[in-house]
């Protein structure tokens, strides 16, 4: 590569971008490991605050395991089928209902969980559980599901693959087990995969939907920031990093691969 | 079992959950903007309400800025990173796409360990460097969650670019700035149209980010917040929501028939 003056000048935006992005995420791991943030790196390196975010915010960062878990669960029973029959018919409708469910990219978290709050808010035992914080990750995970199936099944030739099942004798559910299922495979790993990813980092949601004894990982980043010393609060977001970057390679390594397929 | 029944039995599950979670709660939200003491005048209110007109602007204003310097920075980065190859560029890209999972309030977090008091320009420059928590910290927390996306956006697009098309204008002689501006950035448009539109529609939704710096400062997703928490005014908070959950889709709706897929999360 030889670098001229338009290039010279590309390379330097670049670069700043990415020291703009990386440096505080860099201040914010050093931080969590150092005795005091304030006189520096001379006062030594310690795990002592990523000890102590466990012992503050275990029950956060399970609770966030296992909704992650349980939304995974919840969309692959609904998203899966449902994209099988949106390839099946692909028609006004179809696009019409893919469009209805993809609504909460489009609207901000915080007006679908105050639309959530006032409809489900005076049902006191759902209002408290924790099936109530998991309908707003389902709702907010539900339509990366479903697209990522969808794409896959389009691009396939469903229709041959089924007839040669059905005149074998396949029933419908049957063909869905045994050609579908395993042939949208890549799609609903990258799928499975941005909902875990997309449900561990919800806050936008949660935030308004969560109370005082069910805190989420994002929800109780928000508590250390707003009242935990700095080393504490960075060490649990490097607590949050070390959850959050491997899943999200992985997330982006299977959708291109997905991608890749439904070409 | 028929074909049809069986179609019909996996839509079941969506068509119950999307009723119940997303259909019914959308109309509670609009019902309840109008059961203010204003009646569906609460829209007309919000209009002649000077500070939710400044909030609406103040909105409105630091998304278009976000979104004008996310595309010409991300524009610049993803136009470098698709063509050229060097040592070095994989870990950059990696580096310039990893905040696409971060959740607003740890973006607004970073934006403290920059600008905030114990802040690292507050460290290098003791001469009380605090941008954190203004107008200017904000706009740099939603530049950070827009970068990637609209970086993301570029770069695919640029790989679907004809490069015959710029060797054609290369052999008759047009120099580099020509061959940007006349045919990679044209190319472009429809892309950068819609990552634009997605840069924007995210910027004024974002809550994460406000929450955690917006404490003095008038958004729409703040004041919503403190319509519903502090003051109880359940219509105005419910009727902001609406004017604002409009306003993202049909953005975004504009955007996608533009130019395909869209990719909108999180802030």
């Amino acid at each position: 590569m030889r670098l001229t003056l338009p290039r010279f000048l590309q390379l330097a935006v670049t670069l700043l971008t990415a020291a703009f992005l990386i440096v505080p995420a860099i201040q914010s791991i050093v931080a969590g490991l150092t005795v005091n943030y304030f006189r520096g790196l001379s006062s030594g390196l310690t795990l002592r605050w990523v000890g102590e975010v466990w012992r503050l915010y275990a029950d956060s960062i399970l609770l966030s395991m296992g909704l992650a878990v349980a939304c995974l669960g919840v969309t692959l029973v609904i998203g899966v089928p449902a994209a099988y029959a949106l390839a099946k018919n692909p028609g006004r409708l179809s696009r019409i209902l893919e469009e209805f469910i993809s609504l909460p990219l489009a609207v901000p978290g915080l007006a679908l969980a105050l639309a959530l709050l006032q409809l489900y808010g005076s049902m006191t035992g759902f209002r408290t559980s924790w099936t109530f914080i998991l309908v707003g990750h389902v709702l907010y995970t539900l339509p990366f599901m479903v697209r990522s199936v969808l794409a896959v099944l389009m691009a396939m030739d469903l229709k041959s693959l089924e007839e040669s099942a059905a005149t074998l004798g396949a029933s419908a559910a049957t063909r869905f087990r045994t050609i579908v299922v395993p042939n949208a495979m890549p799609g609903i790993l990258a799928g499975a995969l941005t909902v875990v990813t997309l449900s561990i980092g919800e806050f936008n949601l949660t935030w308004m939907l969560h109370t005082p004894y069910l805190k989420t990982l994002p929800v109780g980043l928000a508590d250390s920031y707003a009242s935990m010393r700095l080393e504490i609060a960075s060490a649990y977001t490097l607590v949050f990093f070390v959850m959050i970057v491997p899943l999200l390679m992985a997330m982006q390594w299977a959708t291109d691969r997905a991608q890749r397929i439904s070409r | 079992m028929a074909n049809r029944t069986f179609i019909g039995l996996c839509l079941l599950p969506l068509a119950v959950f999307s009723l119940a979670f997303l259909a019914l709660p959308l109309v509670r939200l609009v019902m309840a903007s109008g059961e203010g003491t204003e009646g569906w005048g609460i829209y007309l209110q919000i209009l002649q309400t000077p500070r939710y007109l400044q909030t609406l602007l103040q909105t409105v204003l630091v998304s278009l800025a976000v979104s004008v310097a996310a595309l010409a920075i991300s524009t610049t980065a993803g136009l470098f990173l698709a063509r050229n190859r060097f040592p070095g560029r994989g870990a950059l890209l990696s580096i310039l796409t990893l905040p696409l999972a971060f959740p607003g309030v740890v973006v607004g977090f970073l934006i403290i360990l920059l600008g905030g008091r114990q802040g690292l320009f507050n460290m290098l420059l003791p001469g009380h460097v605090v941008f954190a928590y203004s107008l200017l910290g904000l706009f740099l927390g939603y530049l950070y969650f827009s970068i990637p996306r609209v970086l993301l956006t570029v770069m695919a697009a640029t790989e679907k670019l004809d490069p015959a098309l710029e060797e054609a204008a290369r052999t008759l002689g047009a120099s580099p700035y020509r061959v940007v501006f006349d045919v990679i950035l044209p190319g472009l448009a429809p892309s950068l149209v819609a990552a634009g539109a997605i840069a924007f529609a995210t910027a004024m939704g974002a809550f994460g980010t406000a929450f955690t710096l917006a404490t003095d400062i008038d958004v729409l997703p703040m004041v919503i917040y403190t319509e519903f928490t502090l003051s109880a005014n359940i219509a105005m908070a419910s009727a902001l929501s609406v004017l604002l959950g409009l306003a993202t889709w049909v953005l975004l709706l504009l955007a996608r028939s533009f130019a395909g897929a869209t990719v909108a999360a999180g802030g």
